[in-house]
């Protein structure tokens, strides 16, 4: 029994063996296997596909997302403008004094 | 095609962008598109921008140098959003921008994000009216009691303004990402897809769409696979074709049924069992699918091959052309870096003779259907002299590396070309690098 054993064992393995010189897929396969053993046995399956259904970074609230968007906006502008921190307290601001929402367009390089 | 004796030699003919190294996220071109006539061509990139190129009249005193693409307009089409919802950006690039035949003195195009397709009308302006009795050239009214006599305002020439305005939003229709976008031959209608479904549209109405492809599964945990792309058949406008994340192609008619969930036919080539690893899902997904302009033929885009299918025959392609069949021993490591996911676009010359798709260190490849030939092109400054043919590139898999070739393991894999389009009639071709436009045509007139 064990001797069968052993000898389906041998096959198996040089099955492996063939499947590794005929096919550098398969090769690749056992290499990536190898530096990660507990990679899922199914790559097409619903959790890598549902990843791909929500692309992007998820965000707390539109608060956090908008603190992203300045902690970017103020790496690319770091010089921004000050007079605007005077309008909180001292008087009711009205709609000019309101820093505008929309993010200043910059022409494409591709339209120089 | 390559070298003296081939019938296409691609010259380089201009070059748009920045030179410098350091690519600001915003530049990153996303879709090229040529208009149906071929005189203009647009960009879109990630910053959510369209540039509208447009071709300059044929200078007649230099025969073999062909007209230049020179900038026609330029606006913001989509700007970043944020879905409150869920919680969720909604990114500005612009995944697809498609043209709609002329039908009057403007150009129209539809430009699609993620969530929101929106129709835009160029038109050009170059007159403005003079003499007005109750305003100022300046603009300020005058006083009617001060005016003796009246004149008839005229049309005088001005310079030249391109102004792109928004006349449709079609908005909200989409839960996921839409990824395709492609107008009817009837000229009435287009599609839209997302990840699982597809809806029709008519251009004139913005606030109801059709649901014409449905293939979200009633438990998400059964999710096998997802749209990649569809379009309209170029002259039946009943027809249309989706690709999947499992290498297959849908064929629907529309006027079986009202819903399209059923297809009329599914294209998918059969795969050897014993052949299949870990990755063979992944490199099977379809990035792109495009009909010939004959509508006989479609092509499919995968991660390594080109295959052209005849619509007549669904259980295998007629042509297979490989890409890039070296990667096949990198696998592992594009996984790793992400570069197996690559969405890579495909195109067709004017007469269906020639495909044409992207590859990486700025490599593009072309295969000529009749002629069983093939070459790879490249894609940078140091190839940007006025009229400098283009010398073909090999890349070497293994043994010795000759003098110009290339080995794959110096490949730069950041360099992709994934957007590339081909004029409607001429051998002028666009291709996309990361931040860079280049325009090459062919030699020979």
């Amino acid at each position: 029994m064990s001797e069968q054993g052993e000898g389906m064992r041998t096959l198996e393995e040089q099955q492996e063996m063939e499947d590794k010189v005929i096919s550098p897929e398969k090769a690749e396969e056992a290499k990536l296997k190898a530096r990660y053993p507990n990679l899922g046995a199914k790559p097409g399956g619903s959790d890598f596909l549902r990843k791909r259904l929500q692309k992007g970074p998820k965000y707390f609230d539109s608060g956090d997302y908008n603190m992203a968007k300045a902690k970017m906006k103020n790496k690319q502008l770091p010089s921004a403008p000050t007079e605007k921190a005077e309008i909180t307290g001292d008087h009711i601001p009205t709609p000019q004094d309101l820093p505008q929402r929309k993010t200043s367009i910059v022409a494409s390089k591709l339209a120089v | 095609m390559a070298g003296p004796g081939g019938d296409m030699q691609w010259c380089f003919s201009q070059v748009k962008g920045a030179i410098d190294d350091d690519v600001a996220e915003a530049d990153i071109i996303s879709t090229v598109e040529f208009n149906h006539t071929g005189e203009l061509l647009a960009t879109g990139d990630k910053g959510g921008r369209v540039v509208i190129f447009q071709q300059e009249v044929e200078n007649k005193n230099l025969p073999q140098f062909r007209s230049e693409y020179n900038v026609y307009s330029t606006f913001q089409s989509h700007e970043p959003e944020f879905d409150y919802l869920k919680s969720l950006e909604i990114e500005e690039k612009i995944n697809k921008i498609r043209w709609l035949p002329q039908k009057n003195a403007a150009q129209f195009l539809l430009s699609t994000n993620d969530k929101t397709i929106k129709l835009w009308k160029i038109s050009e302006r170059d007159k403005r009216p003079e003499g007005y009795n109750l305003k100022e050239e300046d603009g300020r009214y005058r006083d009617p009691n001060t005016i003796t006599a009246l004149r008839v305002p005229i049309l005088i020439p001005m310079d030249l303004m391109v102004e792109a305005s928004p006349r449709r939003v079609f908005s909200n229709a989409h839960t996921y990402h839409i990824n395709s976008i492609s107008v009817n031959s009837d000229n009435e209608t287009y599609l839209s897809a997302d990840d699982l479904r597809i809806n029709l549209w008519n251009l004139e109405i913005t606030d109801r769409s059709f649901n014409i492809v449905d293939i979200k599964p009633a438990n998400m945990e059964e999710l096998t696979e997802v749209i990649t792309a569809a379009e309209f058949h170029p002259l039946q406008c009943n027809t249309f074709v989706y690709s999947s994340s499992k290498g297959t192609i849908r064929l629907c008619d529309m006027r079986v049924s009202a819903l399209c969930d059923k297809h009329s036919k599914l294209f998918e080539e059969p795969e050897n069992p014993s052949n299949r690893s870990f990755f063979s899902e992944i490199i099977s997904s379809i990035s792109d699918v495009k009909f010939s302009h004959n509508g006989r033929y479609m092509m499919t885009r995968d991660y390594l091959s080109v295959k052209i299918w005849d619509l007549n025959m669904e259980n295998r392609p007629v042509e297979t052309y490989q890409v890039h069949e070296y990667l096949r021993s990198k696998l592992c490591s594009l996984y790793e870096n992400d570069c197996i996911f690559d969405k890579f676009e495909c195109c067709w010359n004017g007469n269906d003779s020639v495909v044409m798709t992207g590859s990486y260190n700025n490599f593009f490849r072309m295969f000529e259907r009749g002629q069983r030939r093939d070459a790879t092109l490249e894609a940078s400054r140091e190839n940007s002299k006025p009229l400098q043919v283009l010398k073909p590139r090999k890349v070497c898999t293994g043994g010795k590396r000759k003098k110009d070739e290339i080995s794959v393991d110096s490949l730069d894999f950041n360099k992709k070309i994934l957007h590339t389009a081909w004029h409607p009639q001429d051998n002028i071709i666009a291709v996309a690098t990361t931040n860079n436009l280049y325009i090459f045509q062919d030699k020979v007139n």
